[in-house]
């Protein structure tokens, strides 16, 4: 059965917004793991007002695991740490015209990624975050029952 | 530049199969059971076809049994050499683990019945070891199905070695041929199969059709009730159209197979040698036993899907791991069953060739496939973890 992509998901894919590395990033958060098929890795450039001056991201996995890395990236530059951590996985998905229902687990891994990342700038820092944790998020893993 | 790479999903109609599909349309519609002029016109086309089938085969026509696809053939096939076996109170069946999913779905179906199934392992280069299905052979074992050559990655399975030795033990043996049929040799008598599953798309023929060859004298129970049609066996008015234009490009295939095989094995190997230079990339399956349009390779540090999109975006159609696969989230069973791990197997492409691709294409495939694997490596992290522990292959090349 062939998956039907939305056309922003085609778009993203083909050409991803803020791909690459940022070497003086102060906050690096990578989710997920190879087994599955998915690992997203987000760099943060985080200025002092806490405001997320540059984001950029690396990810291996498929079409909608890379389109939901780069939409992610363009929801949350500019705008504060705090608005980032509210980020969730369904407005990643509205955000792209939905996603094939096998493929949810690719936005879940995109909010996990986010928070991660920010989780990273606090912990730098020495500040505790909870709003960093995601709560539906799976640990280390890519939400599929069969690879926990 | 557009290059359909994907023949082992399915292949474009032949010329020769809508030459002769299209008159059946028009003018044969005649119910090959009718007495009449029309059905007569029918059942003698019909019959051609089923000569014709069997030439090919090198099987008599009363062997040949039309039905709707492969899938269906082997779903016959299976259940029904089973059911013969459990007669004989014999329950215990042998096969291998990188089967088709119309065979091996149809094996759990079995199993859920109280049959026994041994799933031969196929080692690292995907071909099972025939010491070993002696080994596996039982008293109470009454069915061996394992496949000519292998849809993912092209190997092509010691038949006539399986065949001799369950003669010998007077074993069933059952053959899922749809890859092989129209692209090499293939002779149920010389291969000493029993039962053999063909379907047409795999060679210029509509979706649809296919055919099980059935020895004589094996006693098949009637798949579907309702008619005379396939001598009562499978009834359902023939699809006589699909079967004419199956027989036609079957005959096609079968009159050029030698040149069609020179002409798609040296587009292979060029592809392969090509792809070879990828660094960190492999070749999957038997290089010396091989189908001669399968090309499968892994590549590490990236990932499948994003691989074939982004081919696709550049008109080049292929599929990663069998179609069926792409469908679902796992790696293919047929790659982790030569022992590959998962993160590289996830990486996986094939491509499918047949006759009427180019060497011009070939070229194209490997001016695109090189520089899709280097971007998408260079926005993985997977790749980069690797870096970590080797020096950079681009790097180095430059």
């Amino acid at each position: 059965m062939a998956m039907e992509y939305s056309e922003k998901v085609m778009e993203h894919f083909a050409h991803p917004h803020n791909v690459g590395v940022i070497e003086d990033a102060n906050g690096i958060g990578e989710v997920g793991n190879a087994k599955c098929g998915d690992i997203m890795r987000m760099y943060l450039k985080i200025n002092e007002d806490e405001i997320i001056e540059d984001v950029k991201f690396q990810t291996f996995g498929c079409a909608s695991a890379i389109a939901t890395s780069s939409i992610a990236t363009d929801m949350i530059k500019g705008k504060p740490v705090s608005e980032a951590l509210t980020l969730t996985n369904q407005a990643v998905v509205e955000a792209l015209d939905g996603l094939p229902a096998v493929k949810v687990h690719c936005s879940v891994l995109a909010e996990q990624a986010v928070k991660a990342a920010v989780a990273d700038y606090y912990k730098n820092k020495g500040i505790p975050c909870d709003d960093c944790l995601c709560e539906h998020c799976p640990a280390g893993g890519c939400g599929r029952e069969e690879h926990q | 530049m557009f290059v359909y790479a994907d023949n082992a999903a399915t292949t474009a109609m032949s010329k020769a199969a809508v030459d002769a599909m299209l008159p059946a349309m028009h003018e044969l519609y005649g119910n090959p059971s009718s007495l009449h002029q029309k059905g007569r016109e029918a059942n003698l086309a019909l019959m051609a076809a089923r000569r014709t089938v069997a030439e090919c085969l090198g099987a008599k026509p009363e062997e040949i049994y039309f039905t709707g696809c492969g899938t269906e053939s082997d779903n016959w096939a299976i259940t029904e050499g089973a059911r013969l076996g459990a007669a004989a109170g014999k329950k215990h069946i042998i096969s291998d683990a990188i089967e088709h999913h119309a065979v091996l779905h149809t094996l759990a179906k079995l199993e859920k019945e109280g049959f026994e199934v041994t799933y031969l392992p196929v080692h690292e280069n995907g071909i099972v070891r025939l010491e070993e299905l002696a080994a596996a052979i039982r008293p109470d074992t009454c069915l061996v199905t394992i496949m000519y050559s292998n849809n993912e990655i092209g190997t092509i399975q010691p038949v006539r070695e399986i065949g001799a030795l369950c003669r010998e033990k007077g074993i069933l043996f059952h053959c899922d041929a749809v890859q092989a049929v129209g692209h090499m040799p293939v002779d149920v008598v010389k291969d000493n199969i029993d039962m053999l599953a063909l379907s047409g798309h795999k060679f210029h023929a509509p979706k649809g059709v296919g055919a099980l060859y059935c020895r004589k004298g094996i006693k098949l129970r009637n798949f579907i009730e309702g008619g005379a049609q396939e001598r009562g066996k499978r009834g359902g008015t023939e699809a006589i159209p699909s079967i004419l234009a199956m027989a036609a490009a079957m005959k096609e295939s079968c009159d050029h197979l030698e040149e069609n095989m020179a002409k798609v094995t040296a587009m292979r190997d060029k592809l392969i040698q090509g792809l070879s230079a990828i660094p960190y990339s492999r070749c999957n399956g038997d290089p010396d036993h091989k189908a001669p349009g399968i090309v499968s390779f892994c590549f590490e540090g990236i990932e499948g899907e994003s691989l074939l999109l982004r081919l696709d975006l550049a008109g080049i159609c292929a599929s990663s791991g069998s179609a069926c696969t792409s469908g679902s989230l796992d790696p293919s069973h047929v790659l982790l069953a030569l022992g590959m791990p998962h993160e590289i197997a996830h990486g996986s492409l094939r491509l499918s060739l047949c006759e009427y691709n180019t060497m011009e294409e070939v070229d194209y495939i490997l001016q695109v496939v090189p520089q899709v694997v280097k971007e998408l490596r260079q926005m993985s992290p997977v790749w980069l973890h690797m870096l970590e522990h080797m020096p950079d292959p681009y790097q180095s090349a430059q």
